[in-house]
Protein backbone atom coordinates (compact mmCIF):
# COMPACT_ATOMS: atom_id res chain seq x y z
CA UNK A 1 0.00 0.00 0.00
CA UNK A 2 1.20 3.44 -0.55
CA UNK A 3 1.38 6.39 1.35
CA UNK A 4 -1.36 8.09 -0.53
CA UNK A 5 -3.50 4.98 0.67
CA UNK A 6 -3.15 5.01 4.16
CA UNK A 7 -2.40 6.98 7.31
CA UNK A 8 -0.05 5.57 9.32
CA UNK A 9 -1.44 5.08 12.79
CA UNK A 10 1.40 6.68 14.39
CA UNK A 11 1.27 9.99 11.86
CA UNK A 12 -0.70 12.38 14.58
CA UNK A 13 1.91 11.63 17.63
CA UNK A 14 4.91 12.60 15.68
CA UNK A 15 6.17 16.11 15.11
CA UNK A 16 5.80 17.42 12.17
CA UNK A 17 9.34 18.02 10.17
CA UNK A 18 11.24 21.09 11.00
CA UNK A 19 14.09 22.29 9.77
CA UNK A 20 14.99 25.08 12.62
CA UNK A 21 13.08 25.50 15.62
CA UNK A 22 10.94 28.66 16.60
CA UNK A 23 9.73 29.64 19.70
CA UNK A 24 6.22 30.63 19.44
CA UNK A 25 5.67 32.23 23.04
CA UNK A 26 8.18 33.56 25.21
CA UNK A 27 6.46 33.39 28.83
CA UNK A 28 7.53 36.36 31.39
CA UNK A 29 10.50 35.32 33.35
CA UNK A 30 12.09 33.06 30.51
CA UNK A 31 15.36 33.37 29.07
CA UNK A 32 15.41 32.24 24.71
CA UNK A 33 19.04 32.34 24.12
CA UNK A 34 19.46 28.83 22.46
CA UNK A 35 16.85 27.42 20.79
CA UNK A 36 15.49 29.80 17.97
CA UNK A 37 16.66 28.97 14.86
CA UNK A 38 18.82 25.91 15.74
CA UNK A 39 18.41 22.63 14.80
CA UNK A 40 17.69 19.11 16.40
CA UNK A 41 20.36 17.15 17.23
CA UNK A 42 19.93 13.67 17.88
CA UNK A 43 22.85 11.42 19.13
CA UNK A 44 24.17 11.18 15.72
CA UNK A 45 25.38 14.60 15.70
CA UNK A 46 26.71 14.57 19.67
CA UNK A 47 30.15 14.12 20.61
CA UNK A 48 30.50 12.30 24.25
CA UNK A 49 30.18 8.52 24.96
CA UNK A 50 26.47 7.13 24.25
CA UNK A 51 24.41 6.50 27.01
CA UNK A 52 21.05 4.88 27.46
CA UNK A 53 20.40 5.83 30.99
CA UNK A 54 16.79 4.64 32.64
CA UNK A 55 15.08 5.74 35.47
CA UNK A 56 11.79 3.49 36.46
CA UNK A 57 9.53 4.01 39.61
CA UNK A 58 6.89 1.25 40.54
CA UNK A 59 3.34 1.78 41.75
CA UNK A 60 0.01 -0.47 42.70
CA UNK A 61 -1.76 -0.28 39.04
CA UNK A 62 -5.08 -0.56 41.12
CA UNK A 63 -4.32 3.01 42.56
CA UNK A 64 -2.93 4.39 39.21
CA UNK A 65 -3.11 2.90 35.36
CA UNK A 66 -0.62 3.49 33.01
CA UNK A 67 -2.59 6.13 31.05
CA UNK A 68 -3.26 8.32 33.85
CA UNK A 69 0.23 8.59 34.84
CA UNK A 70 1.37 9.74 31.41
CA UNK A 71 -1.76 12.06 31.26
CA UNK A 72 -0.84 13.26 34.44
CA UNK A 73 2.99 13.71 33.65
CA UNK A 74 1.93 15.66 30.54
CA UNK A 75 -0.29 17.76 31.80
CA UNK A 76 2.21 18.69 34.99
CA UNK A 77 5.25 18.05 33.43
CA UNK A 78 6.68 21.17 35.14
CA UNK A 79 5.74 20.41 38.59
CA UNK A 80 7.68 17.50 39.57
CA UNK A 81 11.09 18.59 38.49
CA UNK A 82 13.60 19.79 41.26
CA UNK A 83 13.74 23.17 42.10
CA UNK A 84 15.72 25.95 40.81
CA UNK A 85 14.98 23.88 37.19
CA UNK A 86 12.28 25.44 34.89
CA UNK A 87 10.32 24.36 32.42
CA UNK A 88 8.78 26.93 30.08
CA UNK A 89 6.07 24.86 27.94
CA UNK A 90 2.24 25.64 26.60
CA UNK A 91 0.05 25.56 29.27
CA UNK A 92 -1.92 22.79 27.74
CA UNK A 93 0.31 20.43 28.32
CA UNK A 94 2.67 17.69 25.45
CA UNK A 95 1.92 18.24 22.38
CA UNK A 96 4.00 17.13 19.44
CA UNK A 97 6.30 19.95 17.74
CA UNK A 98 5.95 21.72 20.69
CA UNK A 99 8.61 23.72 22.08
CA UNK A 100 9.92 24.41 25.89
CA UNK A 101 12.30 26.83 26.83
CA UNK A 102 14.32 25.41 29.92
CA UNK A 103 16.10 27.27 32.25
CA UNK A 104 18.34 25.11 34.40
CA UNK A 105 20.45 25.76 37.64
CA UNK A 106 23.79 24.08 37.01
CA UNK A 107 26.28 23.63 39.72
CA UNK A 108 28.45 26.71 40.61
CA UNK A 109 24.82 28.31 40.53
CA UNK A 110 25.28 29.03 36.84
CA UNK A 111 22.23 29.19 35.10
CA UNK A 112 21.90 27.71 31.45
CA UNK A 113 19.41 28.30 29.09
CA UNK A 114 18.03 25.87 26.38
CA UNK A 115 14.90 24.06 25.22
CA UNK A 116 13.45 20.84 24.20
CA UNK A 117 10.96 20.24 21.39
CA UNK A 118 7.91 17.62 22.10
CA UNK A 119 9.24 14.93 19.49
CA UNK A 120 6.65 12.33 20.08
CA UNK A 121 3.08 12.09 22.29
CA UNK A 122 1.00 9.13 22.29
CA UNK A 123 -1.27 8.36 25.40
CA UNK A 124 1.46 5.54 26.61
CA UNK A 125 4.53 7.87 25.84
CA UNK A 126 5.85 10.91 25.09
CA UNK A 127 9.74 12.06 23.87
CA UNK A 128 11.34 15.26 24.59
CA UNK A 129 14.00 15.82 21.97
CA UNK A 130 17.00 18.34 22.27
CA UNK A 131 18.32 21.34 20.42
CA UNK A 132 22.01 21.76 18.93
CA UNK A 133 23.80 23.59 21.63
CA UNK A 134 22.01 21.83 24.27
CA UNK A 135 24.02 19.66 27.49
CA UNK A 136 23.38 16.80 25.30
CA UNK A 137 22.22 15.49 21.85
CA UNK A 138 19.42 13.16 21.97
CA UNK A 139 15.85 12.48 23.58
CA UNK A 140 14.36 11.45 26.42
CA UNK A 141 11.47 9.17 26.36
CA UNK A 142 8.85 9.58 29.46
CA UNK A 143 6.47 6.24 29.60
CA UNK A 144 3.94 4.05 31.76
CA UNK A 145 3.19 0.52 31.18
CA UNK A 146 0.78 -1.66 33.68
CA UNK A 147 3.11 -5.13 34.57
CA UNK A 148 2.31 -8.11 37.03
CA UNK A 149 -0.54 -5.51 39.34
CA UNK A 150 1.92 -2.98 39.08
CA UNK A 151 2.06 0.46 36.90
CA UNK A 152 6.13 1.31 36.25
CA UNK A 153 6.74 4.85 35.20
CA UNK A 154 9.52 5.22 33.63
CA UNK A 155 12.07 7.97 32.44
CA UNK A 156 14.92 7.02 29.51
CA UNK A 157 17.14 8.95 28.29
CA UNK A 158 19.40 8.29 24.97
CA UNK A 159 22.46 11.05 24.86
CA UNK A 160 25.80 11.72 23.70
CA UNK A 161 27.37 14.88 25.28
CA UNK A 162 26.70 17.79 22.92
CA UNK A 163 30.59 19.09 22.91
CA UNK A 164 33.91 18.06 24.44
CA UNK A 165 32.93 20.78 27.48
CA UNK A 166 30.13 19.14 28.33
CA UNK A 167 31.14 15.91 28.33
CA UNK A 168 34.35 16.48 30.56
CA UNK A 169 31.73 18.34 33.03
CA UNK A 170 29.35 15.24 32.92
CA UNK A 171 32.30 13.11 33.72
CA UNK A 172 33.14 15.23 36.44
CA UNK A 173 29.90 14.72 38.35
CA UNK A 174 27.71 15.99 35.69
CA UNK A 175 25.92 12.24 35.31
CA UNK A 176 25.38 12.38 38.82
CA UNK A 177 23.27 15.29 38.68
CA UNK A 178 21.04 14.17 35.97
CA UNK A 179 20.72 10.76 37.37
CA UNK A 180 19.39 12.30 41.13
CA UNK A 181 17.48 15.08 38.81
CA UNK A 182 15.38 12.14 37.39
CA UNK A 183 15.27 10.17 40.15
CA UNK A 184 14.24 13.80 42.24
CA UNK A 185 11.17 13.85 39.11
CA UNK A 186 9.97 10.39 39.40
CA UNK A 187 9.83 9.98 43.69
CA UNK A 188 7.77 13.25 43.22
CA UNK A 189 5.84 11.98 40.49
CA UNK A 190 5.07 8.50 42.91
CA UNK A 191 4.63 10.96 45.55
CA UNK A 192 1.80 12.82 43.60
CA UNK A 193 -0.25 9.41 43.51
CA UNK A 194 0.40 9.29 46.83
CA UNK A 195 2.68 6.62 46.80
CA UNK A 196 6.58 6.19 48.31
CA UNK A 197 8.81 4.09 46.33
CA UNK A 198 12.63 3.90 45.35
CA UNK A 199 13.58 4.45 41.44
CA UNK A 200 15.45 1.85 40.10
CA UNK A 201 18.46 3.22 38.06
CA UNK A 202 19.94 1.26 35.02
CA UNK A 203 22.62 3.25 33.53
CA UNK A 204 24.12 1.09 29.72
CA UNK A 205 27.19 2.62 27.73
CA UNK A 206 25.99 2.37 24.58
CA UNK A 207 29.14 3.20 22.68
CA UNK A 208 32.49 4.18 24.06
CA UNK A 209 33.61 6.28 21.60
CA UNK A 210 33.96 9.91 21.36
CA UNK A 211 33.06 11.41 18.10
CA UNK A 212 35.90 13.84 17.66
CA UNK A 213 34.81 15.09 14.57
CA UNK A 214 32.04 16.49 16.58
CA UNK A 215 34.46 18.61 18.78
CA UNK A 216 33.15 22.26 16.95
CA UNK A 217 29.54 21.74 18.53
CA UNK A 218 31.33 23.48 21.48
CA UNK A 219 30.78 26.74 19.34
CA UNK A 220 26.93 26.61 19.80
CA UNK A 221 27.50 25.68 23.30
CA UNK A 222 24.80 26.80 25.41
CA UNK A 223 26.99 27.29 28.22
CA UNK A 224 29.42 29.35 27.20
CA UNK A 225 26.50 31.55 25.14
CA UNK A 226 24.21 31.50 28.53
CA UNK A 227 27.51 32.45 30.65
CA UNK A 228 28.18 35.09 28.63
CA UNK A 229 25.02 36.46 28.32
CA UNK A 230 25.30 36.45 32.32
CA UNK A 231 28.54 38.60 32.35
CA UNK A 232 26.55 40.52 30.22
CA UNK A 233 23.79 41.37 32.25
CA UNK A 234 25.21 44.67 34.48
CA UNK A 235 26.20 46.30 31.10
CA UNK A 236 22.28 45.72 29.76
CA UNK A 237 21.28 47.49 33.43
CA UNK A 238 23.47 50.15 32.59
CA UNK A 239 22.40 50.69 29.04
CA UNK A 240 18.36 50.49 30.49
CA UNK A 241 19.00 53.55 33.03
CA UNK A 242 21.35 55.65 31.21
CA UNK A 243 17.75 54.83 27.92
CA UNK A 244 15.45 55.67 30.91
CA UNK A 245 17.30 59.26 31.88
CA UNK A 246 17.68 60.64 28.56
CA UNK A 247 13.84 59.64 27.63
CA UNK A 248 13.36 61.29 30.85
CA UNK A 249 15.02 64.71 30.25
CA UNK B 1 5.98 -6.77 28.48
CA UNK B 2 3.70 -7.60 25.78
CA UNK B 3 4.80 -9.06 22.83
CA UNK B 4 6.39 -7.44 19.75
CA UNK B 5 4.10 -7.38 16.63
CA UNK B 6 7.11 -7.72 14.57
CA UNK B 7 8.75 -9.63 11.83
CA UNK B 8 12.24 -9.00 10.64
CA UNK B 9 13.47 -11.56 7.81
CA UNK B 10 17.20 -12.13 7.32
CA UNK B 11 18.31 -12.31 3.70
CA UNK B 12 22.16 -12.86 2.26
CA UNK B 13 22.23 -10.64 -1.06
CA UNK B 14 25.51 -11.39 -1.51
CA UNK B 15 28.96 -11.77 0.25
CA UNK B 16 29.32 -8.45 1.83
CA UNK B 17 25.28 -7.19 1.61
CA UNK B 18 22.21 -8.60 4.06
CA UNK B 19 18.74 -7.48 3.87
CA UNK B 20 16.69 -7.30 7.21
CA UNK B 21 13.12 -7.14 5.95
CA UNK B 22 10.67 -5.29 8.60
CA UNK B 23 7.42 -6.25 8.55
CA UNK B 24 4.52 -4.80 11.31
CA UNK B 25 5.90 -2.48 14.40
CA UNK B 26 8.93 -1.46 15.35
CA UNK B 27 8.69 -0.15 19.17
CA UNK B 28 11.28 -0.40 22.64
CA UNK B 29 8.95 -4.16 22.61
CA UNK B 30 11.24 -4.93 19.33
CA UNK B 31 14.60 -4.68 20.52
CA UNK B 32 15.22 -8.50 21.48
CA UNK B 33 13.99 -9.20 17.44
CA UNK B 34 15.65 -6.58 16.04
CA UNK B 35 19.08 -7.22 17.53
CA UNK B 36 18.89 -11.04 17.05
CA UNK B 37 17.62 -10.25 13.21
CA UNK B 38 20.84 -7.98 12.73
CA UNK B 39 22.73 -11.27 14.97
CA UNK B 40 21.69 -13.32 12.14
CA UNK B 41 22.44 -10.40 8.99
CA UNK B 42 25.86 -9.57 10.63
CA UNK B 43 28.05 -12.35 9.01
CA UNK B 44 31.78 -12.18 8.61
CA UNK B 45 32.58 -10.42 5.58
CA UNK B 46 29.29 -8.46 5.66
CA UNK B 47 30.33 -4.57 5.20
CA UNK B 48 26.90 -3.06 4.67
CA UNK B 49 23.31 -3.92 6.17
CA UNK B 50 20.32 -2.94 4.01
CA UNK B 51 16.82 -2.09 6.12
CA UNK B 52 13.90 -3.19 3.83
CA UNK B 53 11.00 -0.56 5.65
CA UNK B 54 8.62 -1.57 2.89
CA UNK B 55 5.65 -3.37 5.03
CA UNK B 56 6.49 -1.23 8.21
CA UNK B 57 3.39 -0.77 9.51
CA UNK B 58 3.86 1.62 13.01
CA UNK B 59 6.85 2.98 14.83
CA UNK B 60 7.55 5.20 17.89
CA UNK B 61 9.82 7.30 19.40
CA UNK B 62 11.29 4.10 21.09
CA UNK B 63 11.52 2.57 17.86
CA UNK B 64 14.15 5.06 16.17
CA UNK B 65 15.62 4.92 19.70
CA UNK B 66 16.02 1.28 18.65
CA UNK B 67 17.53 2.29 15.29
CA UNK B 68 19.78 4.38 16.71
CA UNK B 69 21.18 1.62 19.07
CA UNK B 70 21.49 -0.44 15.74
CA UNK B 71 23.44 1.77 13.75
CA UNK B 72 25.97 2.55 16.30
CA UNK B 73 26.77 -1.51 16.91
CA UNK B 74 26.72 -1.31 12.58
CA UNK B 75 29.42 1.52 13.16
CA UNK B 76 31.11 -0.72 15.80
CA UNK B 77 31.47 -3.50 13.20
CA UNK B 78 32.47 -1.17 10.05
CA UNK B 79 29.21 -1.95 8.63
CA UNK B 80 27.60 1.02 6.65
CA UNK B 81 23.73 0.98 7.29
CA UNK B 82 21.34 1.85 4.24
CA UNK B 83 16.93 2.01 4.16
CA UNK B 84 14.58 1.66 1.40
CA UNK B 85 11.17 1.43 1.03
CA UNK B 86 10.33 4.45 3.90
CA UNK B 87 7.49 6.00 3.04
CA UNK B 88 7.03 9.67 3.05
CA UNK B 89 5.59 9.76 6.65
CA UNK B 90 8.70 7.89 7.82
CA UNK B 91 11.21 9.54 5.88
CA UNK B 92 10.15 12.91 7.20
CA UNK B 93 10.91 11.14 10.68
CA UNK B 94 14.23 10.22 9.51
CA UNK B 95 14.55 13.76 8.57
CA UNK B 96 13.36 15.24 12.17
CA UNK B 97 15.64 12.84 14.11
CA UNK B 98 18.34 13.39 11.63
CA UNK B 99 19.05 9.55 11.67
CA UNK B 100 19.29 10.25 7.47
CA UNK B 101 22.42 11.75 7.66
CA UNK B 102 24.02 8.46 9.07
CA UNK B 103 21.39 6.09 7.47
CA UNK B 104 21.78 6.16 3.50
CA UNK B 105 17.96 6.26 2.11
CA UNK B 106 16.93 4.87 -1.15
CA UNK B 107 13.77 4.26 -2.97
CA UNK B 108 14.61 0.60 -4.24
CA UNK B 109 16.35 -2.40 -2.74
CA UNK B 110 18.48 -2.02 -6.30
CA UNK B 111 19.23 1.36 -5.69
CA UNK B 112 20.71 0.98 -2.05
CA UNK B 113 22.53 -1.74 -3.57
CA UNK B 114 23.47 0.44 -6.52
CA UNK B 115 24.88 2.58 -4.16
CA UNK B 116 26.38 0.41 -1.38
CA UNK B 117 28.56 -1.19 -5.03
CA UNK B 118 29.22 2.85 -5.50
CA UNK B 119 30.39 3.18 -2.69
Amino acid sequence: MSDEQVTARDAASWAKSVSQLKVSEVPEGALNLNVEGRRLASPIQGFGKMWQKTYQVRMPAERVSAAEVIATWKQRFPDFWPEGNRFYGPLTGIEPGDVALLNMTMPGRMKLSTGVMVLYADEESFTLMTPEGHMFAGWITFSATEIGGETAAQAQVLMRASDPIFELGLTMGGHKQEDRFWQHTLTALAAHFDHEAEVDTLVVCVDKRRQWSRWRNVRQSSAIRSTLYMMGAPGRALKRVFKRDRTVA
Amino acid sequence: MPEAATRFEVRAVSDGVSVIDIEGDITAQSEEVLMDAYGRASGEGVTAIVLNFTALEYMNSGGIGLLVTLLVRAQRQHQRMLAYGLSDHYRQIFELTRLDEAVGIHGSEAEALAADGGA
